[in-house]
Order: structure tokens, then C-alpha cells, then sequence
């Protein structure tokens, strides 16, 4: 308790002073660059999503986004939970849908984007959008050739009840792949490329019925306008 | 002020006040005290996001930012803050132009935002800046704390840069993108993992060192 008296005593207002002093600069510094780079931000991020739908469903000329909720597909502008995107070729017919599905990977959650053709039910691309996976190792799913070559025609087909899929997306060891509806796994990127198999067979499996059900919707560019 | 210095811990009594030139503050930081290879702060963004040459270059553009503003501002703020709350106020300068910084990056490039992830955050308890502005800007002025800033800085730029490209050329092959050797090349996949950073870290002090002994310096 002597301590105490050798402390001198401190000037609380002055303290108080200069934190909120400090605050007030600091907030108005934020705000001001938040505002200021926010379109900018936005813009790439657009730019960079389109750019991925472009890629997993080849030769497109339009994109769409359609948000699903309570069972009815509605176009949307917004980039929320449950949009997933419908690409068209010039004559504005239906080539393939852009979904995008997370799980989890090696390190963390990956987030990819894959192309999804409900006329022939197969997956036709593929993408990473955003990984942790280990650089020179896991982020082989993002390089490998003969891994990405997995998805120019992976079978999904639903079963005759149009519920179940025929038979569930695997990966399998590196080079064993025998089956349409098999991955050819990654030698030193096991983990990550099963990661992979697992978030496309659960997308796969949720969303094939619902698009199947709406394949009409989707068929023509102005037919979901319409319904609107 | 100079009450109040009393108060604070005697850091590095040499900096305290000092005399030296601009150009002596300069080489102190990029050199002589070099924030990594000699006095070996900050090794967090130094070991993690020095992988490829670009990742680099740009953590070490970003740190020396943050590192230049929270210098400048903390020089002049520094008989406004209370020492009682000195620490707090440096974090809170530094958290704000860290967030700058992340803002800057995005609207850069998504792709840049993405390879450094979570190490721009990072920055704010980097502790080569809050020891810049504990023992250097709190106790200079303004001219005096942006050289310093601007010599760790680069400083830090150069060592990362070092690191960087050492473990892209052999980890990856290339140079900023460019691939430079044949098909043939095996990649050293360890490069560009955890351990890489360790082992470039250790050829480089390794080189420092030498050329310090050989200079009679150490």
C-alpha cells in the first residue's frame, strides 16, 4: 500500500482527453477510406465472380443470378446465401449453371464454384474461389491439370425418382478413377482433393432435384423474368 | 516532456533526443539496425507471406506504410498522450491505418487481398512498429520519425524482398510469375512451406553475419 504513494496522481481528464481525441481522428480516418474505396471493392469482387462463371461454364455470352427461396427461383442482383447462376450461349439458350458450395478442406473452409449441365446432369467445370489449402500440396486442386481435367463430364444423374443421385460423387486414388462419377484424387493432396469430391457430391445431391423440378424455368433466358 | 520521458523505461538511450543526421537515421533502419536481419523483429509476416517475390514486396510496402503514418502521427500527438495511456493510443493509430491498408489492398487487387489474407490484420501487433513508436517517434520530431520510418521501412522491404525471392525461385520456379527454368526443374515444394522461410531466414543472417565479421563490426 505504500506503493501507492509514490505513484503519482494521474490527470484522468487528460487521458480521457487523448484516447477520444485519438478515437475521433482514427474513426474519421476509417470511415472516410471505407467509403471511399467500397464501389472500387465491390466492382473487383463482381468482377472476379463473373469472371469464375465464365470459367466453369464454357462459351457463354449472358449470366444470370437466380436466388432460391420457399421452393421459387427468383432473379436477383444480390450476391446472397443461396444464388446460384444460370449461363446462356448467343441464341440465349440454356448452357450450364454456376453453383457455388463450400466445405471443409484441409485448412479451413474452401469455397468453389462449379458448372452444373441439368440437360445431361453432369458437372462441367470447376473452380476454387477461395482456399487455405497447403501452398505447393493441397493447392494442387486450384493447378493440377489432370485434377481439374476430372470435371469436363462428371456424372451426377439422379435416380428415376429424380430425388437421389445414381450414384455418389467419390475420389478415388490418383489414377484409379474407373467410373464417369469418380475423381482421380491427388498424390501429396489427398485430403484437399476428397475435400472436394465430399462438397460437390453434397451440393450436388441438395440442388440437382431442385433444379431438375425448375429444368423448364431455366431452358430459356425470359422464362424466369416472366414468372417474376 | 521531458518529465514525462523520465517516467517512460529507458529503451535505447541513444535514441533518446538524439543528434544523428537524417541520412545516418536512414541507413540506421536499412542497414545497421535492420529490423530483421539484425535485430530480428517482426518475424511473423517474415516467415508466413514470403513465398513468392510479389507477397513480399507488397507486405513489405504495406508494414512500412503503417509503419511511416502511426511514426508521423504518433511524433505528433506526442505531448498530447498521456504516458499512462500511451500503449493503448499507439495500438489504436496503428489498428487505423492497418485498416486503411486492408481497404487499399482490396481495391487493388482481390487476388493480392487474398495471398497475404489474414497477415494484414496481422500488422497491428507487429512489433517492429509499436517499438518504432515507442522508442522513436514518442521521443523525436516529425522530420526525424519519418526518416526513421522510411529507413525501417525499407529496411524491412529489403528483407522480405530477399526471402521472397529466394524461396520462389526455388520453390516455385519463378520470378514474380515469370517462370525462369526449363520443364525439367523439380520444384523444392519445402521453399514455399513453413520450413522454407526458416531456412532462407537462417542463409541470409548467415550472410549478414559474415559481412558484418568481415567488416570488423561485430
Amino acid at each position: 500500500m505504500n506503493d501507492q504513494a509514490t505513484i503519482p496522481t494521474f490527470n484522468s481528464m487528460k487521458m480521457l482527453r487523448a484516447m477520444v481525441g485519438i478515437s475521433v481522428i482514427c474513426g474519421v480516418l476509417i470511415v472516410s477510406t471505407y467509403e471511399a474505396t467500397l464501389p472500387r471493392i465491390e466492382k473487383l469482387r463482381a468482377e472476379a465472380l463473373k469472371e469464375a462463371i465464365f470459367e466453369v461454364i464454357p462459351d457463354i455470352a449472358i449470366m444470370k443470378s437466380y436466388s432460391y427461396e420457399n421452393g421459387i427461383f427468383t432473379m436477383t442482383e444480390s450476391n446472397s446465401d443461396n444464388v446460384i447462376f444460370a449461363g446462356y450461349n448467343e441464341q440465349e439458350l440454356l448452357v450450364g449453371l454456376a453453383i457455388p458450395a463450400r466445405g471443409q478442406g484441409y485448412a479451413g473452409t474452401i469455397s468453389i464454384l462449379y458448372g452444373y449441365n441439368p440437360i445431361n446432369q453432369e458437372v462441367i467445370g470447376f473452380g476454387v474461389l477461395e482456399s487455405k489449402e497447403t501452398p505447393g500440396l493441397g493447392d494442387k486442386i486450384e493447378k493440377d491439370q489432370t485434377f481439374l481435367a476430372n470435371f469436363s463430364a462428371l456424372d451426377v444423374s439422379l435416380d428415376p425418382s429424380e430425388k437421389l443421385l445414381n450414384h455418389p460423387v467419390t475420389t478415388v486414388k490418383s489414377g484409379e478413377k474407373v467410373n464417369a462419377w469418380e475423381i482421380d484424387g491427388i498424390t501429396g493432396a489427398t485430403i484437399s482433393s476428397r475435400a472436394i469430391g465430399v462438397i460437390i457430391n453434397e451440393s450436388v445431391s441438395s440442388w440437382a432435384p431442385i433444379i431438375t423440378e425448375n429444368q423448364t424455368l431455366f431452358s430459356n433466358i425470359n422464362n424466369i423474368k416472366k414468372s417474376n | 516532456m521531458e518529465a514525462s520521458n523520465n517516467n517512460i523505461e529507458n529503451y535505447n538511450s541513444t535514441e533518446k533526443q538524439n543528434d544523428s543526421s537524417y541520412g545516418d537515421e536512414f541507413i540506421k533502419g536499412l542497414w545497421r539496425e535492420n529490423p530483421v536481419f539484425v535485430q530480428v523483429i517482426g518475424m511473423c509476416p517474415v516467415l508466413a507471406v514470403s513465398n513468392t517475390a510479389v507477397n513480399a514486396l507488397a507486405m513489405g510496402v504495406a508494414t512500412a506504410f503503417v509503419l511511416l503514418m502511426s511514426n508521423i502521427l504518433v511524433s505528433l500527438l506526442r505531448n498530447f498522450i498521456p504516458k499512462q495511456v500511451r500503449i493503448a493510443s499507439y495500438i489504436l493509430i496503428i489498428a487505423t491505418f492497418v485498416t486503411l491498408t486492408d481497404y487499399a489492398i482490396q481495391a487493388i487487387s482481390v487476388d493480392l487481398h487474398k495471398s497475404l489474407g489474414a497477415f494484414i490484420s496481422l500488422i497491428v501487433v507487429n512489433c517492429l512498429i509499436l517499438s518504432r513508436s515507442e522508442a522513436f517517434a514518442s521521443k523525436n520530431t516529425v522530420g526525424k520519425s519519418i526518416v526513421d520510418a522510411l529507413g525501417m521501412g525499407a529496411g524491412f522491404i529489403l528483407a522480405l524482398f530477399s526471402l521472397g525471392a529466394v524461396r520462389e525461385l526455388l520453390g516455385s520456379g519463378s520470378f514474380f510469375g515469370f517462370v525462369l527454368f526449363p520443364d525439367a526443374f523439380q520444384e523444392w515444394v519445402i521453399m514455399i512451406l513453413p520450413a522454407g522461410g526458416f531456412f532462407t531466414l537462417a542463409a541470409w543472417l548467415l550472410i549478414f553475419n559474415l559481412i558484418k565479421q568481415k567488416r570488423g563490426l561485430v
